[in-house]
């Protein structure tokens, strides 16, 4: 049985915004482990966008491991599809050999939730059908996998920060619970920062 | 980025360009028409096909489509997990 695992992420930007920024997502400076990336097939069907790419990524691997998966990089074929109407982006990845020792399997569906939001909900199945192994090599697959999520997502948003800088979220969630005097204060210190911004914007120009 | 093939790269960063503005100024504008980056496209696919060969990669298993088939993971119901 695959081990599934699934989170979701929100990103602070419109989903035409997050669909433009998923094909400029390498390199960032949490992405040291992609070593490349091809676009294998790529046409417009039915008004949607199909890709399909090729990735090879660094293989990172415990010493224990190294007996089943001494590759040094692994490649990866990512699918995906744009529904530029419905404002949906599916991608779906697995890796290309060694699927016995480890396959990993991930879809992520991007959507909009308004004018500048995005959630992606991703979903992961990792499994391993080495004999006497399969638990400690799923186990540390979907460990793996769960320290890369974090990875992948703070490298898009730096991707995403860069292409679109005038939208940074520093809008300051304010819990529920806080005095008025307290939010005015916040509210204070967020125009001075805004002003404080804009001239040093100004400044710079 | 660079590209599978080291000689592929330029050719690659070409193509990403003209795809990449294709994809936000037209592409999710409503125009479908993608001939635009059409050439480009050919000579970097001609590339990586041929770095690809090189480094014995098994094309039939790429080509095999999963999202969309009846062999796409689907996600378990939520109140069982």
């Amino acid at each position: 049985m695959a081990r599934y695992f699934e989170n979701t992420t929100t990103f602070n930007f419109s989903w035409d915004q997050v669909a433009c920024g998923y094909w400029k997502r390498y390199p960032n400076p949490q992405s040291t482990h992609v070593l490349s990336e091809d676009t294998w097939s790529r046409q417009v069907r039915d008004g949607c966008l199909y890709t399909k790419r090729l990735l090879t990524k660094t293989n990172r691997v415990p010493k224990w491991g190294e007996r089943f998966f001494n590759a040094k990089s692994v490649k990866i074929i990512e699918e995906s599809v744009v529904d530029p109407k419905e404002k949906v982006l599916v991608t779906y990845t697995r890796n290309l050999g060694y699927t016995k020792v480890m396959s990993v399997v991930e879809r992520v569906e991007y959507r909009s939730l308004g004018p500048g939001q995005t959630i992606a909900r991703r979903s992961a199945w990792i499994d391993s059908q080495v004999f006497g192994f399969s638990r400690p090599i799923r186990a540390f697959g979907v460990d793996r996998f769960k320290k890369n999520c974090t990875q992948m997502v703070n490298g898009f948003n730096y991707v995403l920060h860069s292409m679109f800088p005038r939208q940074s979220p520093q809008h300051n969630v304010t819990p529920m619970g806080h005095t008025l005097k307290e939010m005015r204060e916040a509210a204070a210190a967020a125009t001075d920062r805004a002003k404080a911004n804009v001239l040093s914007s100004v400044n710079r120009t | 980025m660079n590209s599978i093939g080291e000689e592929c790269t330029d050719l690659k960063k070409r193509y990403d360009d003209c795809f990449n503005s294709w994809f936000s100024e037209r592409f999710l504008k409503g125009d479908h028409d993608d001939s635009v980056c059409a050439g480009i496209f050919k000579v970097y696919q001609e590339c990586v096909k041929n770095a690809m060969k090189q480094q014995n990669i098994d094309f039939k298993e790429i080509d095999k489509d999963v999202l969309g088939t009846d062999n796409e993971y689907k996600a378990p119901p939520s109140d069982s997990s």
